[in-house]
């Protein structure tokens, strides 16, 4: 017996490296027989607190990668959204060769475009951004830019090869047609040029129940601009005692400061849409008094 | 800074590196995976008990094992390595004195080529255990020796690196420590 103690004391080191191999290899058989080694779930907990920590400072890196991927997928929905698409009477129509229809005779009217903002302003009186997309990629003047959450920023006023300058909404010069989803009254939206947050809405009549918060859209008689999309919501309502129609502050849905990804919205019946625009104009129209 | 403290901070710092640099970085081959954490092993006192060395081993590996979900395979090779550190250090020490005045391995206090044949022996028997624990699993017998040599490889290129661009400063070994 106390030659086994001995035995054991002079290799306690030995058996002791022994006993933890024989362990670890335990851990290490069992884990795939069990899928899971006991132990592991409170592990899990300590190592997944350091990989959330690791991860919030890979997002850092990555996040501009991302949001490239998800505004290209939200490109992809963008162009399939109902509101691109207006239904023809098919009784009467005429045939042609090619498809531009699905089968249900939906015609595409709006194609969606991503682009990505190079340069932009909001501390000017006259902002514009610079999107790195042109005419070279089908752009043209008057072509309604959306951030990437689909809110209205402005709209294509020039276009080189490969870069397009967007009046933005923050423009003293800018007007929009712009409806109050609620009542569906439509006014114009312009911007004081004085906070960049915040745009002016005039001409909807005071027997509209305005509230604050109300959602303001797009209207639906401009050109190039599909109706419906979120342009803000009511933040103040100035009270103007002199007219029959309310000031509405609105607070813009769009973040102008920090526009990375933007979508470029081509009416693909723009030409025709302008053309018999022009042409009405030039026909009933004396030239003295054009109304546009 | 107490010796406790002080390696623990090199334990964290170890298997964060480990974990989030070595095993994110993209791979530069199958063969070459680039290992670096059990330097902490390496990097004990000499005067830490064989026992104590050896449960050092274990929790080293097996943490970082919890990181990659691998439960007993660095563990293993873990307490191998710190089952053969002492014999490394005994063969390695001199002779005519009472073995080493400072008081961790180091190149300074072992001197270069003795500190590289230590940790050449050590890390050898890393990769090897710890290849071999993967070869049961899958893999062929030319795959395990090319994989062994490589990560040698990479693992002294490492090592050397570290000691290089962080020489520590060691205290002399006293009596009263």
């Amino acid at each position: 017996m106390r030659n086994i103690f001995l035995f054991i004391r002079r290799f306690s080191t030995a058996i002791f490296f022994v006993a933890l191999q024989a362990l670890a290899l335990w851990f290490l058989i069992t884990y795939n027989k069990f899928y899971r080694a006991k132990g592991l779930g409170v592990a899990n907990e300590v190592t997944g607190w350091f990989n959330s920590r690791y991860n919030t400072a890979e997002d850092f890196f990555k996040m501009r990668e991302e949001n490239r991927k998800v505004h290209k997928l939200n490109d992809s929905l963008m162009n399939l959204l109902s509101v691109n698409f207006i239904r023809n009477d098919t009784a009467s129509r005429l045939t042609t060769d090619s498809i531009p229809f699905d089968t249900l005779g939906h015609y595409r009217r709006y194609r969606w475009r991503n682009a990505q903002v190079t340069y932009g302003t909001v501390n000017a009186e006259k902002n514009y951004i610079q999107i790195n997309k042109g005419s070279k990629d089908g752009i043209y003047d008057d072509m309604g830019v959306f951030s990437s959450d689909g809110s209205l920023v402005g709209t294509v006023i020039n276009v080189s090869p490969n870069f397009s300058q967007v009046m933005s909404l923050l423009h003293v010069q800018n007007k929009t047609s712009v409806l109050v989803k609620k009542t569906r009254s439509s006014g114009a939206v312009s911007w004081n040029g004085k906070d960049p947050q915040f745009l002016i809405l005039s001409n909807i009549p005071k027997s509209d129940s305005i509230v604050k918060g109300d959602t303001i859209v797009t209207g639906n008689y401009i050109l190039s601009i599909p109706p419906g999309m979120m342009v803000g919501t009511v933040a103040e309502i100035v009270p103007d005692n002199s007219t029959n129609f309310y000031v509405l502050k609105i607070r813009t849905a769009a973040n102008f400061a920090d526009l990375q990804q933007v979508f470029v919205v081509e009416n693909l019946q723009y030409p025709e849409q302008e053309s018999l625009l022009k042409a009405t104009q030039k026909k009933v129209d004396d030239p003295k008094r054009t109304n546009r | 800074m107490s010796d406790l403290l002080r390696n623990t901070i090199r334990l964290l710092i170890f298997i964060l590196l480990q974990v989030y640099v070595l095993n994110k970085i993209p791979a530069l081959h199958q063969f070459i995976v680039p290992i670096i954490y059990y330097l902490f092993i390496l990097w004990l006192p000499f005067s830490i008990s064989r026992t104590t060395l050896l449960v050092m081993g274990f929790i080293t590996g097996i943490i970082l094992d919890f990181f990659m979900m691998t439960p007993g395979l660095h563990a293993a090779t873990c307490v191998l390595v710190a089952y053969l550190r002492p014999f490394v250090i005994n063969i390695l020490a001199p002779k005519d004195a009472a073995g080493f005045s400072y008081r961790e391995p180091s190149p300074k206090a072992m001197g270069w080529t003795p500190y590289l044949v230590y940790t050449f022996v050590l890390t050898l028997a890393h990769h090897g255990y710890l290849v071999f624990l993967e070869w049961l699993s899958f893999g062929s017998f030319f795959h395990f020796i090319i994989k062994v040599i490589a990560t040698t490889g990479i693992s002294m290129l490492l090592i050397i690196i570290t000691e290089l661009l962080f020489p520590r400063k060691l205290k002399f070994r006293t009596n009263t420590a």
